[in-house]
């Protein structure tokens, strides 16, 4: 029962969003040749702190922007203000 | 015990007399009664037996945290307390020991309330009220919750204030992250209220919570503690104010804090032949006011004596073993105990605040308030051990003189003593949550509000250790029991998901269809005719395409308009084959992988403009495809110059497939030159048909020649409805899912979802030519991790059963030739017309390969031999797609 | 099925385990006193004779999601290789009892599994086919027939989503969660293995790229091998070595109601509506619902999940309505992409995990700590979690019980 703010409409229900799972985690670069490793290190790894953790949600019964945001992983709190993402880098 | 009402007094209304029946039991009370009160108003002792031992057990507590008396309401057995049912007459009650019987079905939905609010006050007490006209006279929007239906007339300040809203009789069963408070409103019994929503579950965010929800007794752990005539002293008060009752008429009370001689006082003023109090302290507090009553000071209860209820109380110095032997025996009806006072702050416990034990206060409590949470009143009062309910020193257990513990209750409802506490210490248990789960103690319908920390109690004095070192165990949403009907609210049927229906929909509906849900949507599945089977029907469907033509509602397939600058580049990217090349007016065959490689979608993208993109989708697939791609270019790919628009519900689309349909659509759109070379295969028009403005593509999931029509949705019926009469000559048949699944399968062509599982690649389905080699796109990188090229991968083969009758059941496993196993499976089967024979589709290992020899499925515990052949079955060459 | 031995009758309580200091060294070290560690513990103990093995539990033994979960117990998977371990697995339920010679409740009442839509029919006959061609038994039941087995299931074609027909594993079932732990504990314990809770590790020792031991709240322990067992904290032990796993952690509900008296005697799950329930001996409904999708350790999820839950139940089952719930809870799970689990070493010496059970965990409990012990004890992974390895992430060689025919739970 998070309440999410969105950077365009404010503060929303979690239930109007959608969770995208770790921010910051950019897809190989079209055209870029990545090796097993790394396409293996994109597609199923990812980070999942006890803690402060940064991720993604799509605001996806609202704007259907994207936004990312760090939260607590242990207390639920919204320790950031939301980013649009896309704008910067994810 | 033997209670009785009082000649005046209480806030019942003794000019309403109310009748009502107890366990077939005709009894009478008065409005503004509780069972509970009424039942102890006419002397009934004995409400329940308990659930494991049989005893006699009576009402202890009048509030949410009775373990006792339970009881299920007639007719439904609906499950409550005898003090939360409001007396209305007529009301039928039976006793319950422990265990419900199954209750009547009451599918009336409740409402959800979503509310947003400044303050939310829970609880209606002085201190409630007051911090609620606090808030109002601050400005903002208030909300004030009051679990109980008694609560007196609002004070003036708050009877017409703007933006408050009070709320009687409506529990806050869980406080969520970010001050979300979620409430149980019951509306039985509320004057004016709409019956068809008897329970509204609010959802509330509050920017800030006033906590003034009190404070719960603790009873005191003795032998034979548990019979009906004992109970908690703060409750006989309650009986003795608010309803005009006295519990008993021969009382002692039975305490370990100040705040039981006021009700001492109270009993006695009231008629009540209070015998002694008897304190467990050698020094009372300050505020142990006896009013002259006896009190026998560092003394407790060690036991008592009764048959059904309570007969006589006895009583022993708290310190001196010699005296043990000879108990001072008092004759008693009622016994009122308190050992203590713990705060109800069981909502901060929801979002995981730690309770400890606060030895300057008795109690488990709170130290630090989370943010934008107030605590106030008693509740404050307790958890800070303030006055007369501050518990220092308390009394866990009262040993027995012969040193047994099996007659010392801990939990009630569960029938759980201190004996079985001891049991588990003794099994090695040293955690509260082992000794929770052991014992049952706390698990019963009240979540152990009386006996949780008691327990705690007796197990630090088991273990020889001091409360600080044992948390409490966990308290759990919700805060007291909530039907599933009032949780579930009214998302049922319709609202439980949407229906989605095309704007063809009655023309189906008219012409006899069955449907099938395929996502939110209803499709047409098959138009069988008066006495015609399902099977039959579809034979019917798919010969008329394959032989004359066939119409389809379309309209549920995905579409998605992409347009800007960039348009072609990102079609480019997201699908495995080149678009940026294809000519404005053209259509291809594209086939989506998700960034693993696995195959996503599929569906086909037309070029309208140079930078205008038409795609479709699978009908399941048309929400999730749009997510996908929206991600994409927001997050990754911000410089594209895109737009993505769902055009999905504003397209309706009629497929006329069949060698007449070119004949049928010269009809309709006289003006459009359909000839094979001036209506190239995979090409679209624009074009008025039966004066619809329409977009006319020229594709086939058939592989007959086959046009698909597109018309804005609101013309859709009419577009159908001309087509079927501009065709009745030439016998037009409507046709449904499950023909054209067959018809597709004839000609080899996959459906995501049915061939594909998500751990499927294009190669696997034969459609690795699709896969660029001159450009990148999404899901390129993993296509080429070891497990994807292995030559045993699972790959797409048709399959024939020897018995050209014989239906092989879609999902039957491919069997390996010994062992245990699959190789594969069947993943369509169908019988068909233009073959006149059924056949299948399956993934099978290392398949292509196998083509021209056998593989067995098994099929209801049999092995049956197929032939692996080519997953083309009709029409290979594609020699009747142009008519 | 159950009852015939009750160590937990009030008058006949014997000592379940001891309550032992920490050694300064051991064979094994076990960190998580869950079911998994337990019964890893166990089977080093019984089928490897390495006795000399601590588990080490922050909490209480069995205190994490071994004591959260709706203790269903099925091994119906779709693919081969989940097949095999779960298969494997009940047959170690269907003898547990002897085994430990403890009463864990096992009643093999049934789990039926609902399809409501054609694509469910296909996918649920799919598995039903594939159980048969691994020697598991499975039938398909249609609606009439379902509905003599569980008469209070709601048929009615009126519904949202109504019910078209389901899958029925009669050896599933539910076993009790708490006598399972208290069994293998009980157990490991007799064969000398030393249960420590409210001993947290805190960080490993290391000699190179080797592991050592642990270092914990209660002092350094040296150990021969160190093998995890952590669900919900699996991923913050691998983060003191540095090394990533393809976990993520998320909340899972459940709830019981109160106590009825009994109407429902075999377990039902429905994957489209996200409704599994069965109702416990004491008369509960125990119900589970769908994972949160966001990341938490906090051990609740959104109510709102639960809400929509019990709108689903009551649609298939009517007679829910007026049940009144009692009591909601979170566990923490470790889930997988593919939802299958890694049971094995990892790239240091003397270390191994298990973990990314997803909702599968507690069905797993004996063939986990079964293979989980040969692995240790032979430094090689038993035939039955060869597939189970870290490096299926690398290779593409998933076990993807995620597809619609991979019912959760």
């Amino acid at each position: 029962m998070l309440l999410i703010s969105c950077p365009w409409c404010g503060p929303r229900e979690e239930i109007e969003f959608r969770n995208g799972g770790e921010a910051g985690v950019a897809a190989p670069e079209p055209d870029a040749e990545p090796t097993t490793d790394e396409i293996s290190g994109f597609l199923f790894f990812r980070s999942n702190p006890k803690g402060s953790f940064h991720e993604r949600w799509n605001h996806s019964h609202g704007c259907r922007r994207w936004v990312s945001l760090t939260r607590s992983t242990i207390t639920h709190e919204i320790e950031s203000e939301s980013q649009p993402t896309g704008r910067f880098r994810p | 015990m033997s209670g009785w009402r009082l000649a005046h007094g209480g806030l019942i209304d003794r000019s309403r007399p109310v009748f009502f029946t107890f366990d077939g039991r005709r009894l009478a009370g008065f409005s503004g009664d509780t069972v509970a009160s009424a039942l102890l108003a006419n002397g009934v002792d004995v409400v329940a037996r308990s659930i494991k031992l049989g005893r006699p057990r009576g009402i202890v507590a009048a509030g949410t945290e009775e373990p006792n008396a339970l009881i299920a309401v007639e007719p439904g057995l609906a499950l409550r307390r005898a003090t939360e049912v409001e007396l209305v007459d007529g009301l039928a009650v039976r006793s319950v020991s422990g265990r419900a019987p199954a209750p009547a079905i009451d599918e009336t939905p409740s409402e959800h309330v979503w509310h947003h609010a400044d303050v939310v006050v829970v609880g209606a007490g002085a201190a409630g009220l007051t911090a609620a006209q606090d808030a109002v006279a601050a400005g903002g929007r208030v909300v004030l919750l009051e679990g109980g239906h008694a609560a007196g007339p609002l004070p003036d300040g708050l009877v017409d204030a703007a933006d408050f809203v009070f709320l009687p009789r409506t529990v806050a069963v869980g406080r969520f992250d970010s001050n979300m408070i979620v409430a149980h409103e019951r509306r039985r019994g509320t004057p004016g209220a709409n019956t068809a929503a008897r329970d509204r579950l609010w959802h509330i965010r509050a920017r800030d919570v006033v906590l003034a929800t009190g404070a719960v007794e603790r009873p005191l752990v003795f032998a034979d503690n548990d019979r009906p005539g004992i109970m908690l002293a703060g409750s006989v008060g309650v009986y003795l104010q608010r309803y005009g009752v006295a519990a008993g008429r021969r009382a002692v009370v039975f305490t370990a804090n100040d705040s039981a001689y006021v009700v001492a006082r109270d009993l006695q003023a009231a008629g009540v032949d209070v015998v002694a109090i008897v304190d467990t302290r050698v020094r009372p507090g300050p505020t142990a006011d006896a009013g002259g009553i006896e009190v026998l000071s560092g003394h407790v209860v060690a036991g008592t004596t009764g048959d059904e209820g309570l007969a006589s109380v006895l009583i022993v110095p708290r310190d001196g073993d010699a005296d043990r032997a000879s108990p001072t025996v008092v004759e008693a009806d009622l016994l009122a105990v308190s050992g203590g006072w713990d705060p109800a702050l069981r909502l901060l416990a929801h979002t995981g605040a730690r309770l400890r034990y606060q030895p300057s206060a008795g109690t488990y409590g709170v130290t630090e308030v989370p943010p934008r949470v107030r605590i106030t009143g008693l509740a404050a009062d307790v958890n800070g051990g303030v006055g007369a309910f501050s518990t220092l020193d308390p009394v866990w257990l009262v040993p027995a003189p012969d040193g047994s513990l099996d007659r010392h209750f801990v939990d009630l409802q569960r029938d759980a003593t201190a004996a079985d506490i001891r049991r588990a210490v003794d099994a090695g248990m040293r955690s509260p949550e082992h000794v929770k789960r052991f014992t049952t103690i706390g698990t019963g319908n009240d979540q152990g509000r009386t006996s949780g920390t008691n327990e705690l109690g007796v197990l630090a004095a088991l273990l020889g250790t001091t409360l600080e070192q044992l948390g409490p165990t966990t308290f759990r949403t919700p805060l007291v029991p909530i039907p599933m009907r009032v949780l579930g609210g009214p998302y049922r049927g319709e609202l439980f998901d949407p229906v989605r229906t095309t704007p063809i929909h009655g023309s189906h509906v008219a012409a006899g269809a069955l449907f099938e849900n395929v996502g939110q949507w209803k499709r047409a599945w098959a138009y069988p005719r008066e006495g015609e089977s399902f099977d039959d029907a579809v034979l019917r469907e798919c010969r008329a395409v394959r032989e004359g033509v066939g119409i389809m509602d379309v309209s549920t397939l995905g579409k998605i308009d992409v347009q800007g600058p960039d348009a072609g580049a990102f079609v480019d990217r997201v699908y495995t084959n080149r678009f940026s090349t294809l000519k404005v007016g053209s259509s291809r065959y594209g086939l989506m992988l998700r960034a693993d490689g696995m195959v996503f979608d599929d569906g086909t993208a037309t070029r309208l403009a140079d930078d205008h993109f038409h795609l479709t989708t699978t009908t399941g697939g048309a929400a999730a495809v749009l997510d996908w791609l929206e991600e994409w270019l927001q997050t990754e790919w911000p410089d594209l110059r895109v737009r993505l628009t769902s055009v999905t519900d504003e397209w309706a689309g009629v497929a006329i497939a069949g060698p007449k349909s070119r004949e049928l659509l010269a009809r309709l759109a006289p003006n459009l030159d359909v000839s094979a070379e001036a209506f190239p295969f995979m090409t679209v028009r624009n074009e008025y048909l039966s004066e619809l403005p329409a977009r006319i593509f020229r594709i086939s999931f058939s592989g007959e020649l086959s046009y698909e029509v597109y018309v804005k949705s609101w013309y859709g019926r009419a577009l159908w409805d001309a087509i079927a009469a501009a065709g009745a000559d030439l016998d037009v048949t409507p046709y449904g899912t499950e023909a054209m699944h067959v018809l597709r399968a004839e000609k080899g062509y996959v459906i995501v979802g049915q061939e594909t599982d998500g751990t499927v690649t294009a190669a696997d389905l034969g459609l690795d030519w699709m896969l660029s080699k001159r450009k990148w796109f999404i899901g390129l990188g993993a296509l080429d991790r070891p497990h994807l090229t292995r030559p045993d991968r699972r790959q797409l083969v048709g399959l024939l059963p020897d018995d050209p009758d014989l239906h092989v059941p879609e999902g039957s496993a491919l069997l390996p030739s010994g062992g245990l196993g699959t190789a594969g499976n069947v993943t369509s089967s169908y019988r068909s017309a233009a073959l006149g024979r059924t056949f299948a589709l399956g993934l099978l290992a290392g398949g292509r390969a196998r083509i021209g020899s056998r593989v067995d499925a098994q099929v209801a515990g049999w092995r049956v031999p197929l032939d692996i052949v080519e997953p083309v079955l009709w029409d290979p060459q594609n020699e009747r797609r142009d008519g | 099925m159950s009852g015939r031995r009750q160590p937990l009758d009030p008058h006949l309580v014997e000592r379940l385990w001891r309550t032992p200091a920490p050694k300064p060294a051991y064979d094994v070290v076990v960190v998580g006193a869950g079911g998994h560690g337990l019964s890893t513990a166990y089977y080093l103990a019984k089928n490897h004779g390495i006795t000399n093995v601590a588990v080490l539990e922050r909490g209480w033994l069995g205190g994490g999601n071994m004591g959260r979960n709706t203790t269903v117990v099925r091994s119906n998977y779709l693919w081969d290789q989940s097949a095999a371990i779960y298969e494997f697995s009940l047959k170690l339920w269907e003898s547990l009892e002897d085994e430990l010679d403890f009463d864990v409740l096992l009643s093999q009442r049934g789990v039926v599994a609902l399809a409501h839509s054609t694509h469910d029919v296909r996918e649920i006959k799919r598995r039903v086919s594939a159980n048969h061609a691994n020697g598991i038994d499975a039938e398909w039941l249609e609606p009439a027939e379902l509905k003599r087995f569980v008469p209070i299931i709601n048929i009615s074609p009126e519904v949202r989503y109504p019910v078209l027909g389901g899958s029925l594993q009669r050896r599933g079932g539910i076993a009790r969660h708490d006598h399972v732990a208290w069994g293998y504990a009980h157990a490991a314990d007799r064969m000398g293995v030393d249960i420590i809770q409210n001993c947290e590790v805190t960080d490993f020792l290391r000699d190179g790229d080797r592991i050592t031991g642990v270092q914990t709240t209660r002092g350094p322990i040296a150990a021969g091998n160190v093998a995890l067992a952590a669900a919900g904290h699996t991923s913050t032990l691998a983060d003191r070595l540095g090394i990533r796993l393809p976990i993520q952690s998320h909340p899972l509900q459940a709830l019981v109601s109160e106590l009825i008296e009994p109407f429902l005697d075999t377990v039902i799950m429905s994957n489209t509506v996200h409704v599994y329930v069965s109702q416990a001996d004491k008369g509960e409904l125990v119900m589970g619902a769908g994972i949160d999708a966001f990341n938490s350790y906090a051990q609740r999820g959104s109510f709102l999940i639960i809400e929509r839950m019990l709108a689903a139940a009551i649609e298939l089952f009517p007679i829910f309505s007026q049940v009144r719930v009692l009591r909601t809870w979170a566990g923490i799970v470790d889930v997988c992409p593919d939802a299958s689990p890694i049971i094995g070493p990892l790239p240091l010496g003397n270390l191994y995990v298990n973990t990314g059970w997803g909702t599968g965990g507690f069905k797993a409990t004996p063939a986990s700590g079964w293979v989980y012990a040969h692995t240790i004890a032979t430094g090689q992974p038993h035939e039955l979690n060869a597939p189970f390895q870290l490096d299926r992430f690398r290779s593409g060689a998933l076990v993807d019980e995620h597809g619609a025919a991979g019912v959760a739970h």
